[in-house]
């Protein structure tokens, strides 16, 4: 992908998220920026690097790869979940409930319910698309969107959660409040959820 | 030390940007146009990431508060100072501390700098060119003209801009609003301390003139840009491909640090099995991303660091610096780069 990345394409996004681990660790000097999505990892080379990087990246991905990295490095973070106390007040929860033939109840049980895992991170710094293995809380996204939703809205969408981390326009559907600090650019760790970081919803109220 | 009197529709501190938190959702950011931006600094001594203003259309205007050397890089514009009470040859009528650090000029005065080209009253006003360090007094203002061509300036002052970084960085990301505020008028602009370590020059040799770092073509002239094909040019077939090359593309209004919107009658069409929906991938800088209109949108430093619209090819690094200096109207083409 031009000059200097190269995007890697994965059959899905547990996939992606392993081989983001695998580079992740192993921080070549060669490459600035790891990035995740949904079937893809994108490695950005620094530049005139992209090369040393490739064949790092082809050694590294190989299926045969001696593997350098501990095999619990690659399928879970090793830390905890960040458990997320959450309000179930959202405008939207009842329409989320409608579309999916469910309780409001039901939906907030299924949502604490399951354990999610940030597959990445986009649209805005430290909004993480989260993903639950049972994938029962699927709903499109709003017909039309939002021109502000408010910071720490818990929202679903295209077979997502998400946590706005401050006020934008938003497209999602909107089931609870949060008091989380999702982004912080002073903490040591800006980003309250990285790629790969577990999460539990628990009921605040 | 400079007062901000004027700003011009934008101006900001822009210096190497914030690479490495991709994956957190920040984008690297950074001066548009990093050719010009690496200029300025090594016109006035600096280390190469040293916090520079980058201005858009011109018309700022800086009171200096204190004696420093700058240089003006990127669109061939108009820089002058205005300097009040004018003693013999141009010099501050009152007494000049000596530079720290040795300037082109020092003792010389500005004169040999660039030439007196008006006295009115009391105040004098000296023309200086692009691409060329020289001192600045307390008293004097600083203007920066509206380019004549091209579109982003920058302007580097001897140890960079002070101002608080965020993840390392002292650039405004116009998308995620991370970095400092666009520059205001009343702001009080401080210096900081990245002068090019005395080890490193000869990688980054200290330099009085510069050639222009970014081709700007005359006006009418199309702006020719390098792609790289890929990686979703398989949506778009060989003739989504030549459509790309073959239009003459005109650069939209809508666009800022975080892309350039291109137009043309002749729309880059996806192929009739590659319509369909693409999950969110990663982009960079220089990504030519395709919408269903079919008009590619180039992205610039401030880009989302995922996007779900497919990516026909990718600019060379120098010519995203050279689409960092389109202004809307101006004509471009796509030369195939590809290996």
């Amino acid at each position: 992908m031009g000059e200097s990345a190269i995007l890697v394409e994965l059959p899905d996004a547990p996939a992606a998220l392993a081989l983001y681990r695998r580079l992740r660790t192993a921080q070549l000097p060669s490459v600035v920026d790891v990035v995740p999505a949904e079937r893809t990892v994108l490695v950005v080379a620094r530049p005139g690097s992209r090369a040393a990087a490739e064949r790092w990246l082809l050694q590294a991905a190989a299926p045969d790869a001696p593997d350098t990295i501990p095999a619990a490095v690659t399928t879970t973070s090793g830390s905890a979940p960040v458990i997320l106390p959450v309000r179930y007040n959202g405008p939207d929860l009842a329409e989320v409930a409608d579309l999916l033939s469910l309780t409001p109840e039901e939906v907030v049980a299924a949502h604490t319910g399951e354990l999610w895992t940030a597959s990445f991170i986009g649209f805005a710094p430290g909004f993480a698309y989260l993903r639950a293995a049972d994938g029962r809380l699927d709903v499109p996204r709003r017909s039309s969107p939002r021109a502000a939703v408010p910071p720490g809205s818990v929202a679903l969408a295209a077979g997502y959660c998400g946590i706005y981390p401050r006020e934008s326009p938003g497209g999602w559907h909107l089931i609870g409040t949060t008091d989380a600090v999702l982004w912080d650019a002073e903490r040591a760790d800006p980003a309250l959820l990285a790629p790969g970081t577990e999460v539990g919803f628990r009921r605040a109220d | 030390m400079f007062e901000v009197l004027r700003t011009g529709p934008l101006a900001l501190l822009q210096d190497a940007g914030r690479p490495g938190h991709a994956h957190l959702g920040v984008t690297a950011s950074g001066a548009a146009d990093r050719g010009s931006f690496a200029a300025a600094n090594r016109l006035v001594g600096n280390r190469p990431g040293a916090a520079a203003i980058e201005t858009v259309f011109g018309g700022l205007e800086l009171r200096v508060l204190r004696t420093a050397l700058v240089a003006v890089t990127g669109a061939p514009a108009t820089v002058f100072v205005t300097r009040p009470a004018c003693g013999p040859f141009g010099l501050p009528a009152h007494p000049v501390a000596p530079l720290n650090g040795a300037g082109p000029s020092t003792g010389a005065g500005p004169t040999t700098e660039a030439g007196l080209t008006a006295e009115t009253g009391r105040t004098a006003v000296f023309a200086h060119p692009t691409d060329r360090s020289f001192v600045v007094f307390a008293g004097d203002t600083l203007h920066l003209g509206p380019p004549d061509r091209g579109l982003r300036n920058y302007l580097a002052v001897r140890s960079g801009f002070a101002a608080a970084p965020t993840l390392g960085s002292r650039s405004t990301d116009v998308l995620s609003g991370l970095g400092p505020p666009p520059l205001a008028q009343g702001m009080l602009l401080e210096t900081a301390h990245d002068v090019a370590a005395a080890h490193a020059s000869g990688s980054w040799p200290a330099a009085d003139f510069v050639r222009p770092a970014t081709h700007i073509p005359r006006a009418g002239e199309p702006l020719r840009l390098s792609v790289l094909r890929g990686p979703r040019d398989d949506r778009f077939g060989d003739a989504g491909w030549r459509a790309l090359l073959d239009a003459p593309w005109t650069t939209g209004s809508a666009s800022n640090r975080v892309g350039v919107r291109l137009e043309s009658p002749i729309a880059v069409e996806p192929l009739p099995d590659g319509a369909g929906e693409l999950p969110s991938e990663g982009m960079v800088a220089g990504a030519l991303q395709v919408p269903p209109n079919g008009q590619p949108v180039v992205f610039l430093r401030d880009h989302p660091v995922t996007g779900g619209y497919p990516v026909i090819g990718v600019l060379t690094e120098a010519s995203v610096d050279r689409a960092a200096q389109l202004r809307p109207g101006d004509p471009v083409r796509f030369v195939d780069r590809t290996e």
